[in-house]
């Protein structure tokens, strides 16, 4: 199954100006258990997703009460700088709807 | 159920938008929200998220049509029902330019709409950059946020402004002043609605807490719309969130979903003076459309750090628009671009301006965390290029796009030109910015860094501080 067919909001955006934070919230209880339990969006799924080294990782959680994944990366340079390509880092979220779980 | 907490009649604050004057409020479910009859009214108008450019050549980014539209339906219903006004980071950014423009909008409402005298507190939070550079040279640690080092008298040579985003106190110190109508410069989001529960008693967990859940407005509830009223009901150790809106609901999830919005973490909220922490939060249904939350806390901090943003300008900017098509043309991308830098780089050196490629159907969005390798069948490169003077950043720009026109790649069957130039033109762009502070400093006392006004508005005037 993918996060496309599991989640009911998967969402990028800034946590500030240096940071852009993932959610990933599950539509019901069992698919955001079958969700932590897979790699593909354990810490080291994630980074692999999109290619990163653990610096770049801010956080990681499971937010039970919301039934979501949440994670922060670091920005290789802060919103809206010269060269920057996403102010509200709000499309950096796409890679993760085809993901299996 | 109820426990100890929750009694007594409820605090209620009523907030029409997550930005005043960014897009327009939806008046039908405001004016519901004030037949409910608040106790305040509030709302935030700034945001980071605008990126530098607004801070550092102090402009809004929103129409003062709009501004005026928010600002006049808030006063006027404000003034109407008698119950106080609390507008955070006036006009996007919480300058001090930004204060005087709510302020003078404010004012000329009053006028058009023959409102009775009122008081009007200005909270100014903008910061001289030589008083920074003197704590800084004396050696005070004005800490780095989200990884970044600490503050250095070189990041100040390139700031062009800094804002201090002030917590509740100052605005408290308002209201104990008689002020029916707060205008703020940078504030924290959750500040502006915790320092009319402070100044009424409550505790700072469900106070900060109120605030975190009331910040965005009509974002707390679902489905998804933008710009709607949400009620707050508060009692100690107890938040009911409602909208306004009769289609939208405030449930359980969409209520923990919002503690994480915009936030590196759900579990903690970093005030002036200390953290609330929403690691223990309960979400419960009132019914259908109300959701309560208890069990969050606050752990003050043994000294008091106030958050600093700034920006400066790192040059003027010019843009590109570059079109390819022939699939080993797209293939080869990263030789043409290699191609039109060596150009670039023989006439300008390799320091003094910055050039940008784009790649628009490759990872124009996403940069280098795009995992797909695969292009499109065509692509659109942006480039940018920034420098000192207009002049050199429009030259860099036109030689790093024309010169992709002349690349030299093997074997390619068009010899009449390797790019569509959808325009053989330099766009001039506004000038970049960047966020160069994003730090926070000790203060001896919360109020420190913001200065008050008070004036009368439509009588006679008079300012303290």
């Amino acid at each position: 199954m993918r996060v496309r067919d599991a989640a009911s909001t998967v969402r990028s955006k800034n946590a500030g100006v240096d940071l852009i934070t993932f959610d990933i919230i599950f539509k019901n209880e069992e698919l955001y258990r079958r969700a932590k339990a897979s790699p593909a969006l354990s810490r080291e799924g994630i980074l692999r997703l999109f290619g990163i080294g653990e610096d770049r990782l801010y956080s990681y959680v499971a937010f039970d009460p919301a039934r979501a994944i949440k994670f922060t990366l670091r920005r290789s340079r802060p919103s809206g700088s010269a060269g920057e390509h996403d102010v509200f880092g709000a499309q950096q979220y796409a890679p993760l709807l085809d993901v299996e779980i | 159920m109820q426990t100890a907490t929750g009694q007594g009649e409820p605090i209620r604050i009523l907030t029409p938008t997550g930005h005043l004057g960014f897009t327009m409020m939806e008046p039908e479910s405001f004016r519901r929200g004030m037949a409910q009859a608040p106790h305040f009214l509030v709302a935030d108008s700034g945001s980071s998220d605008i990126g530098p450019y607004p801070l550092g050549a102090d402009e809004p980014c929103s129409p003062e049509a709009w501004q005026r539209h928010d600002l006049a339906l808030m006063l006027t219903a404000a003034r109407r029902q008698g119950i106080p006004m609390i507008i955070g980071t006036a006009s996007d950014t919480g300058t001090d330019r930004g204060v005087d423009a709510y302020a003078r909008i404010i004012r000329e409402v009053a006028e058009e709409e023959g409102l009775p005298p009122f008081t009007l507190a200005c909270i100014y939070a903008e910061q001289s950059l030589d008083e920074v550079r003197r704590r800084v040279a004396a050696g005070a640690r004005i800490t780095g946020l989200d990884g970044r080092p600490d503050l250095t008298l070189e990041d100040l040579d390139r700031t062009d402004r800094i804002v201090a985003v002030m917590g509740p106190e100052p605005i408290v110190a308002a209201l104990d002043l008689g002020a029916d109508v707060i205008i703020c410069g940078r504030s924290s989001d959750p500040s502006i609605f915790a320092a009319p529960l402070l100044w009424k008693g409550l505790d700072p967990a469900t106070a900060f807490y109120a605030g975190k859940v009331l910040e965005c407005a009509s974002f707390v509830a679902e489905p998804f719309m933008g710009k709607e009223s949400v009620m707050g009901h508060i009692r100690p150790g107890e938040v009911v969130v409602e909208p306004m809106h009769p289609d939208q609901r405030c449930t359980p999830a969409s209520v923990a979903s919002h503690a994480m919005y915009e936030r590196a973490t759900p579990f903690a909220e970093h005030v002036p003076g200390g953290v609330l922490d929403m690691s223990q939060c309960r979400y419960e249904a009132v019914d259908q459309r109300r959701c309560r939350v208890t069990g969050f806390a606050f752990r003050p901090s043994s000294e008091i750090r106030v958050k600093l943003e700034g920006a400066g300008k790192e040059g003027e900017r010019c843009l590109a628009i570059v079109g390819f098509r022939d699939p080993d043309t797209v293939a080869r991308i990263d030789l043409v671009i290699a191609w039109a830098r060596a150009k670039v780089e023989a006439k300008f050196g390799r320091s003094g301006y910055e050039l940008h490629y784009h790649i628009y159907g490759r990872n124009g969005v996403m940069r280098e965390l795009e995992p797909n390798p695969i292009p499109a069948h065509e692509l659109c490169v942006v480039v940018e290029g920034v420098a000192p003077s207009r002049e050199v950043a429009a030259e860099v720009t036109a030689m790093g796009a024309r010169q992709m026109f002349y690349a030299r790649l093997p074997n390619v069957k068009g010899t009449a030109g390797t790019a569509a130039l959808m325009s053989d033109e330099v766009l001039h762009a506004r000038p970049a910015y960047r966020w160069t502070v994003n730090h926070t400093i000790a203060v001896s006392a919360p109020e420190e860094l913001f200065r008050t006004v008070i004036n009368r508005v439509g009588g006679g005037r008079h300012a303290g501080a």
